[in-house]
């Protein structure tokens, strides 16, 4: 069993080990990502898991990074919209995103795309009813959705093809 | 505050032994929405979903039992193999939250909350649910409408901890319908299961967010046994009309944030009907 002091604990962020000093144990995932680790990619805006702009894999799974007690994801492998790709180099998904022009404001963009690498994991050819009920937990306010749902598409017929 | 991460049963038994007043967080769905807004502070907290043994499920064909560890997820139960054997748990499963929301959400940490909108909760009560507790003592099983004593209160002592959840896999149609303010990401302001077993003849109906508990209806499970025909699938109009009545007569909602006591009265029993006309599609 690991107990987590109050000074230290380490995450595994994106492959890395990080260490949290100086936090609070009752912090959530979120916040210390964003203000304990420096990666401010995931957002925070409901802190009550309705806006999924703060999704991130914890062990695989997404999950809205505001409802995970950071303390208690010691030993969990976190990838968060900052470890889907090499700096400077975009995923498939966030290219995609850019052609279709699927990012307005983008504040719910790092969301939907971790949303999206998670689906497309699961499910390579998606239908659009499958799409729209997997992105349901992330809300845009900006596009409407259309641009958002060609976007994975566009990344399904992409890999479909690279096979 | 301490937060300890046991990662085998034995472990998460002894640190709720030694931390009796702990906060146990299973999806943190719950949880971890009061800790973000300061609704709630936690001097000490076990997290049980690195606990092997709660994760597990078993279907058992000869006891026609299903036994799920409390930390199964419902983002597993709202899929096959599990929802086939338990379709109404799977469409409650399929109306909590979000895609996100279901990974991680349970089903041990919804029966712990015991909210009187948990939507797996009418489920459970309409099948006649057992709740297993384990602790440092032992172990011992409570039907899940003992469990439930008011909203967010429970039977669960000190020191104890859901290990799992059983229900039968029942032969017959069973569902569950829930309204909100919208159809995406809402808490329930009125729901129903319904469960007609057809093995047996029996019909149950459990109502959500219309009271202190999950609450029974035996009236409208009476009436609607003593004329339903379980063969042809078949239950006059009338009769579902007066479930419908007897339902909202068994309904004891409230006024408050989301919604009045007269809409939930009205809801509840209209979602009672619609489920009885899908277990029973024909007049």
């Amino acid at each position: 069993m690991s107990e987590p002091s109050n000074l230290v604990y380490t995450l595994h962020v994106n492959g890395h080990a990080s260490d949290v000093r100086d936090a609070w144990l009752g912090e959530s995932l979120l916040y210390v990502l964003r203000e304990r680790l420096g990666l401010m990619g995931s957002k925070g805006a409901c802190e009550q898991g309705e806006c999924g702009s703060c999704s991130v894999l914890v062990d695989g799974e997404l999950v809205c990074s505001c409802l995970v007690l950071a303390a208690g994801a010691v030993g969990q492998q976190i990838i968060t919209i900052e470890g889907v790709a090499p700096a400077g180099a975009p995923s498939d998904v966030q290219q995609a995103f850019v052609d279709a022009g699927a990012v307005q404001c983008g504040f719910c963009t790092p969301g939907l795309i971790m949303a999206t690498h998670s689906l497309l994991e699961r499910s390579p050819e998606p239908t659009e009813y499958e799409i729209r009920e997997e992105l349901s937990g992330n809300i845009c306010r900006c596009t409407g959705y259309g641009r958002i749902i060609e976007a994975v598409q566009r990344v399904a017929v992409a890999r479909r093809g690279a096979q | 505050m301490s937060v300890l991460v046991p990662t085998s049963l034995v472990d998460a038994l002894q640190a709720l032994a030694e931390h009796p007043d702990a906060t146990v967080l299973a999806g943190g769905t719950d949880l971890m929405v009061e800790l973000n807004g300061g609704h709630r502070r936690a001097s000490s907290v076990v997290v049980v979903n690195r606990v092997p043994e709660l994760c597990t499920w078993r279907h058992d064909p000869v006891s026609r039992t299903l036994r799920l560890g409390a930390g199964v997820t419902y983002a597993q139960i709202e899929r096959d193999p599990i929802a086939s054997l338990v379709p109404g748990l799977a469409e409650a499963a399929r109306t909590v939250g979000s895609p996100q929301i279901r990974h991680a959400a349970t089903i041990g940490g919804n029966v712990g909350t015991c909210s009187p909108a948990g939507d797996g909760l009418p489920v459970l009560s309409a099948l006649n649910a057992e709740v297993e507790l384990v602790s440092a003592e032992g172990v011992r099983s409570v039907p899940f409408s003992s469990f439930m004593v008011g909203p967010k209160r429970t039977l669960r002592g000190p020191g104890e901890l859901i290990s799992a959840i059983t229900v039968p896999v029942v032969d017959g149609w069973q569902g569950y319908a829930k309204v909100g303010v919208r159809n995406a990401m809402v808490i329930a302001t009125a729901s129903a299961a319904v469960v007609a077993d057809s093995r047996r003849g029996t019909v149950a109906i459990a109502l959500g967010s219309v009271g202190p508990t999950i609450l029974r209806c035996p009236e409208a499970e009476a009436h609607a046994m003593e004329h339903a025909d379980f063969g042809e699938r078949r239950l006059a109009p009338e009769v579902v009309s007066h479930c419908c009545e007897l339902v909202r007569l068994a309904s004891r909602p409230i006024d408050d944030h989301r919604s009045t006591a007269a809409y939930r009265r009205h809801a509840v029993g209209v979602l009672a009907g619609r489920l009885l006309r899908r277990a029973f599609p024909n007049e």
